[in-house]
């Protein structure tokens, strides 16, 4: 999957307003198969509402969110399925979802899109294993029959529990909890809850994840661990990942991709070098340049 | 909490504190318990002191708090975790073991006791109720324990169950054994109805619409006289039958045919097992249904609606599986109140607000999503109210007009307090996984959710 060419999510002209308020105003960018793409700017750029219009949490006022999971769209068929009133179709080149039309639980169970939140939301009541047992849902769902051939305890709903368990066990490995699988999630250290959410998306076998700061108040070790983590998740499970992040060290490391928002608006799009000199992100996130500095601390002082 | 120095130094400041609560009680027992007015033969409103009790309840008071003060050890702090390891695991089995061997004997444990005259009231009034009672916590729990939707208007189904079993059984001649889940199967579909224009709603606001439910369906069985006859209510539902033998002295009745000698304790001892069954039946089910993907999306969802939409899952149909299951098991309970305790007879008097609230009242004390301590709630508020009838010593103390029933409410209310200030998430709070690897660890009550409705 990753050698195909064409986006994975395509934004396009993407507009929010909460009543006079533009939070997004016109924003188009996309995200590769097989990459990592970033979105940063400052705080209040809109960055989350961006991955609450992917992921369905709000509706956007305007512009289009598709997702080709399965290789390049064709633009005709993206045309005739944007002219229908349908949610997604089954093209020539695999599925095609039009995510702004579909409701969350939809475009997480259907488009494969997984995602995870700026401030945990594990489930902490249930250990970190009924946790990942939980994301995997819909599948279990389908193998119960809807519940009618689970309650019969049908082999085939046995097997299909048994091939959660091991995702889950396969997922609590590689985030290095397996130890604390039977602890609730709720007592899980801060580093650790920040882990098993990502390990909950991916139980979802999602094609794109969402990261909200998965970053944010780890410690540099966590960071690093973080950092090889996603990169496995993106050569060993080809699943793309779209990351919101503060930390440039992680971003600027592991992104293939960076999009810089500011006041709602792309100001700089491209390879994490070249967004690194950017003037402009420079200016958005440092304020102005240093010579101004000099000019207004002189008016000031006049 | 004070320290073991500074004990001896408080002993006179608790007497002193203590001192100061008997006022308190003196205070507010003046104008509720010292005078009391009543009519004498001529019509004329006669007042009536009552010191002795005020100077009993001041005492009462005085004691209790200071027992309180001096007693640090016993002092009201949250109980010690409950540890439930796996050695206890036997333990835990042997004692389902004996509890169940001894509920199956149960009835034929008090006929042995007090005789078959006497058994009624120890079958009827306690056990049966008891079970009723369980059956609704346990329906309840679903919805307010698993899925932490706050349902005040749970008696709708309850009600709706009565009604269908009633109308089924007197219009179309059906008996005892259709009637029971066509029940259940109409109170699972106003469960859904009731669902759709709820789902939209969290919390208190889910609370109050639930309530006005449960109100609605009160009023109807009110108003439509046509179909339910209003107040009167419908009566002449028919009995339940042993499979067809009906429990009468007729040559063709339950006792004739088995060779006994008729007694009205048959009925009632079918009727217990019948109960026992269906309370069998719906802890088995949602048992298995919380280890099911249903039930785990359940207690998702009272954990984190939003994470829950975030991996897939249809948190409408979720919330309505919930929602009708409950109701079913609400409906299941109602056909069988009308053939057992009911006496045939259903009228909207039974369905009042009060008996939604002593529902959740059992939910919630015995530990939300805990089907052990609904069990323990239910022995509490349902058999120790129906205790206090046995408690007529105590008119000899207090005299002839002592009513102890009267005191129901208020002992109800100090029930509450004290599992509030001992064990503020229920009697049974912590929660056990439903799925585990190496170890099954129960999860603390503090860290599992009550849900957002």
């Amino acid at each position: 999957m990753a050698a195909n060419s064409g986006p994975l999510l395509a934004v396009e002209h993407l507009t929010m307003r909460f009543g006079g308020l533009i939070a997004i105003g016109d924003l188009s960018f996309t995200a590769n198969h097989g990459e990592i793409t970033s979105i940063i700017g400052p705080n209040g750029a809109g960055k989350t509402t961006v991955f609450n219009c992917i992921t369905g949490f709000y509706k956007p006022s305007s512009g289009r969110i598709l997702l080709a999971p399965d290789g390049p769209a064709d633009a005709g068929e993206v045309a005739q399925l944007t002219r229908s009133a349908r949610r997604w179709m089954k093209a020539s080149n695999g599925s095609l979802f039009l995510l702004e039309r579909m409701p969350d639980f939809e475009i997480a169970a259907k488009a494969k899109v997984a995602r995870t939140f700026q401030n945990i939301r594990l489930f902490p009541g249930m250990t970190a294993l009924e946790n990942l047992v939980v994301a995997q849902h819909n599948a279990l769902m389908r193998a119960s029959g809807w519940t009618v051939l689970g309650m019969a305890g049908t082999r085939g709903y046995r097997t299909a529990e048994a091939r959660t368990l091991d995702l889950a066990k396969y997922w609590l490995e590689k985030v290095d909890l397996i130890d604390r699988a039977d602890d609730p999630a709720g007592d899980l250290p801060y580093g650790a809850q920040r882990r098993l959410e990502i390990a909950r998306a991916m139980c979802t076998e999602p094609k794109l994840l969402c990261l909200d700061e998965p970053a944010a108040g780890l410690n540099p070790k966590e960071s690093s661990d973080l950092k090889s983590l996603l990169r496995s998740i993106k050569t060993e499970h080809k699943t793309s990942i779209l990351l919101i992040e503060h930390d440039m060290s992680v971003v600027m490391e592991i992104s293939d991709h960076v999009v810089v928002l500011d006041y709602g608006e792309k100001i700089s799009d491209g390879p994490s070098d070249a967004v690194r000199n950017d003037p402009k992100v420079i200016a958005a996130y440092l304020g102005i340049e240093d010579e101004e500095i000099e000019q207004a601390e002189a008016e000031i002082t006049r | 909490m004070p320290g073991e120095g500074e004990r001896r130094l408080t002993f006179a400041a608790a007497v002193k504190d203590a001192a100061g609560t008997g006022l308190l009680a003196l205070g507010l027992c003046i104008p509720i318990i010292a005078y009391r007015t009543h009519q004498d033969m001529s019509n004329r409103l006669v007042l009536q002191e009552r010191w002795q009790f005020v100077a009993f309840a001041v005492l009462a008071a005085f004691a209790a708090r200071l027992v309180y003060l001096l007693a640090p050890s016993i002092a009201l702090k949250p109980a010690p975790r409950l540890r439930m390891g796996g050695e206890s695991g036997a333990a835990v089995t042997v004692f389902k073991l004996v509890g169940l061997v001894l509920l199956f004997a149960y009835p034929f444990l008090t006929i042995a006791m007090v005789g078959p005259a006497g058994a009624i009231k120890w079958v009827d009034n306690f056990a049966i109720q008891i079970l009723i009672y369980v059956m609704l916590g346990w329906g309840l729990n679903i919805v307010v324990g698993l899925a932490g939707l706050l349902d005040l208007g749970y008696v709708a189904f309850y009600a709706i169950g009565a009604y269908a079993f009633a109308l089924l059984s007197t219009h179309y001649d059906l008996g005892f054994w259709v009637c029971l889940p066509l029940a259940g199967i109409l109170a699972a579909f106003w469960g859904i109805l009731l669902g759709f224009p709820v789902l939209r709603l969290r919390g208190d606001y889910l609370a109050i619409v639930t309530l006005a439910f449960g109100e609605i369906i009160r009023l109807v069985a009110i108003n439509w006289v046509d179909l339910t006859r209003g107040y009167a209510g419908i009566s002449g539902v028919p009995r339940a039958t042993f499979f067809g033998l009906p429990f009468d002295d007729s040559e063709e009745g339950f006792a004739a045919f088995f060779g006994l000698e008729f007694a009205s304790i048959h009925r009632t001892v079918f009727l217990f097992y019948v109960i026992l069954m269906m309370v069998l039946v719906t802890n088995w089910v949602t048992l298995k249904l919380r280890r099911l993907p249903v039930g785990r999306a359940w207690e998702a969802l009272r954990e984190d609606e939003v994470a829950c939409r975030a991996l897939g899952i249809n948190t409408t149909n979720t919330k309505l599986s919930a929602f009708s299951l409950g109701a079913m098991f609400g409906g299941f309970a109602g056909a069988f109140y009308v053939t057992s305790r009911g006496q045939g007879f259903v009228t909207p008097e039974s369905f009042t607000f009060a008996e939604s609230a002593l529902i959740l009242a059992i939910v919630v004390l015995g530990g939300l999503g805990s089907q052990a301590g609904v069990v323990v709630a239910a022995l509490v508020l349902i058999g120790g109210t129906e205790l206090l009838r046995e408690l007529d010593w105590l008119k000899r103390i207090f005299g002839a007009e002592f009513q102890p029933t009267q005191y129901r409410l208020l002992l109800f209310g100090l029930a509450m307090v004290l599992v509030m200030i001992w064990r503020p998430r229920g009697l049974i709070s912590h929660r056990m996984p439903t799925v585990h690897l190496r170890q099954r660890r129960a999860v603390r009550g503090d860290l599992v959710g009550e849900g957002h409705g």
